[in-house]
């Protein structure tokens, strides 16, 4: 099989948190490059299928195939040396270690590529000045700045952001979103969670709309109205 | 004078009841278990270094060079085969089956060494000391002892803050999820963290069999020893384990001052003055 620009794959996946199945057959593909954005109301399935890529959620049937490899069964810790990294919804930065030690952390799989503490630091400039600090003495964008550097500092072909904008002073939100463009230039491909629709076509070329643990539309931003697009998000 | 000899010879011996507690307060720390055999993998590593000593007329401070790697390698793979599988939401799984390991240790023991206690020789270790004030010697062993449980600690308070797999404990204890996505595999950290612990350990039994008469059935009171030392202390601060041996021992000497049946009431009683006054210890883990 030749190596497509198809890199993720992602067909008929049903999630399970125990008895309760969160997924319904999702399918989806991801070429090299693309920035899709997931949108979907509270409970929609957006986190859950973030943690499915990424090896959180091991209860799944269906297919995963990350470059021509099937990826299903593997565990997180496998999934992230093969190029996948997950910024998680609420940042969970390890509180017990300093910011500087998050993104080493983070660059423990040690994947080549462009992103190392110095480039974190180019990106994220406040950071450098924080960086003996405890992750947690941060405010919620600088917290949101390490998160983010620790997902870059595995140099992954595949970044998850998960709900960016949670919890943080729009001003703020602005200005992370106003990066994005910088991390995904050097070919990065994306998958964007966000609850703020606009901002989420506005950064996307691409976006699928999940309910309920199924994908409700998806296609290009231009390609719908905006009532289509409320449609499949509220479910009406 | 003998009062102040209590004390200086208490703070000694909580030396070795803060090696009982740091391998504890580790574990405790990184994976949230409790150990309930930990005392009788003291006693087990005191028979190790004796079997060795017996068979190759070592020193027993030179039986350390066989024991601490065999009981690391024991600890890794106990953790591997056995106590990662108990790991979970709930926490009577390791305590049951760390009880159970505990029984089937104190029979092994039995059945292979019998019931005669033994002893390790070391020789003119045992018998030198010198004089610190008049009326006050220092043993010593006891001194040995003593400086190597600071160094135990130290090291392990350096590998816990300043290399790559204290770092790996600290996410790992921190949050296990998102520790996997570092590429992490928590069950390797657990292990390493067992093997580590069992070290220490290694240390403490051949220690412990040097300074005293040893039997199968010690392991029980050793574990409540190093308990008392973790809590005293501090739960989840290294140094807080040496503080919390440092004051057991202290409670324990000057108990025995008064009637040498006190002595082992005199540090529950502490122990028990701590818990109702501090809970969460001396020095509790700075919240972060
Ligand atoms: N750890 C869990 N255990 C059990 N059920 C869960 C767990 N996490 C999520 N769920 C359930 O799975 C469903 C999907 O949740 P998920 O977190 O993926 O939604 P989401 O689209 O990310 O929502 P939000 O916008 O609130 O973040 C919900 O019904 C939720 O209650
Ligand atoms: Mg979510």
């Amino acid at each position: 099989m030749p190596l497509s620009d198809e890199w993720l794959k992602i067909e008929n996946l049903q999630s399970y948190y125990g008895d309760f199945q969160a997924l319904h057959g999702v399918s989806l593909t991801l070429k090299k490059g693309d920035v899709i954005s997931l949108i979907g109301s509270n409970g929609a399935g957006k986190s859950t299928l973030l943690k499915s890529i990424c090896g959180l959620v091991s209860q799944k049937t269906g297919s995963i195939t990350w470059k021509g490899e099937d990826i299903l069964k593997f565990p997180a810790s496998e999934i992230v040396k093969r190029g996948i990294a997950l910024v998680p919804e609420g940042r969970r930065l390890f509180p017990s270690l300093s910011v500087e030690e998050n993104l080493v952390l983070g660059g423990q799989v040690a994947r080549p590529g462009p992103w190392s503490l110095s480039s974190v630091y180019g990106l994220f400039p406040i950071l450098s000045e924080k960086k003996t600090a405890p992750s947690t003495s941060l405010s919620g964008g600088q917290q949101q700045m390490v998160a983010i550097g620790r997902a870059l500092m595995s140099n992954p072909d595949l970044i998850l952001l998960d709900e960016l904008s949670l919890g943080l002073a729009p001003i703020v939100i602005k200005d992370i979103y106003e990066l994005l463009p910088r991390i995904t230039a050097s070919g990065m491909s994306a998958i964007l969670v966000e609850q703020d629709v606009t901002r989420a076509l506005g950064a996307a070329s691409h976006f699928i709309c999940m309910q309920e643990g199924r994908v409700s539309l998806e296609g290009t931003p231009m390609g719908f109205t905006r009532d289509q697009i409320s449609a499949a998000y509220f479910g009406t | 004078m003998d009062w102040l000899n209590a004390i200086v010879q208490g703070i000694l011996v909580g030396g070795l009841y803060a090696m009982f507690a740091a391998g504890l307060s580790l574990i405790f720390g990184v994976m949230r278990l409790v150990n309930i055999a930990h005392g009788d993998l003291i006693i087990l590593a005191s028979y190790l270094a004796w079997a060795i000593v017996h068979a190759t007329g070592l020193h027993p401070l030179a039986s350390l060079i066989i024991v601490v790697p065999l009981m690391a390698g024991f600890g890794y793979a106990l953790q591997r085969g056995i106590l990662n599988r108990t790991l979970g939401k709930d926490i009577l799984p390791p305590l049951l089956v760390t009880f159970g390991l505990s029984v089937i240790l104190q029979n092994g023991l039995l059945e292979y060494f019998t019931a005669d206690s033994r002893k390790l020789d070391a020789g003119f270790l045992e018998t030198s000391s010198f004089p610190l004030l008049p009326g006050i010697n220092i043993g010593v062993l006891p001194l040995l002892m003593f400086v190597s449980a600071v160094a135990i600690i130290a090291g392990l308070q350096f590998l816990f803050y300043r290399t790559s797999l204290g770092r790996a404990f600290r996410a790992t204890s921190d949050d296990t999820e998102i520790a996997q996505l570092m590429g992490l595999d928590n069950k390797k950290v657990y292990a390493w963290a067992m093997a580590l612990c069992l070290a220490v350990v290694a240390i403490a039994g051949v220690f412990l069999a040097i300074r005293s008469n040893f039997d199968p059935f010690m392991g029980p009171g050793r574990l409540i020893f190093g308990f008392e030392a973790v809590i005293i202390g501090g739960l989840g601060n290294l140094w807080g384990t040496l503080v919390g041996g440092v004051i057991l021992g202290v409670a324990q000497g000057l108990g025995a001052q008064v009637d040498p049946g006190y002595q082992l009431l005199a540090g529950h009683v502490t122990f028990l003055l701590v818990l109702a006054f501090r809970p969460t210890g001396l020095y509790p883990r700075v919240s972060g």
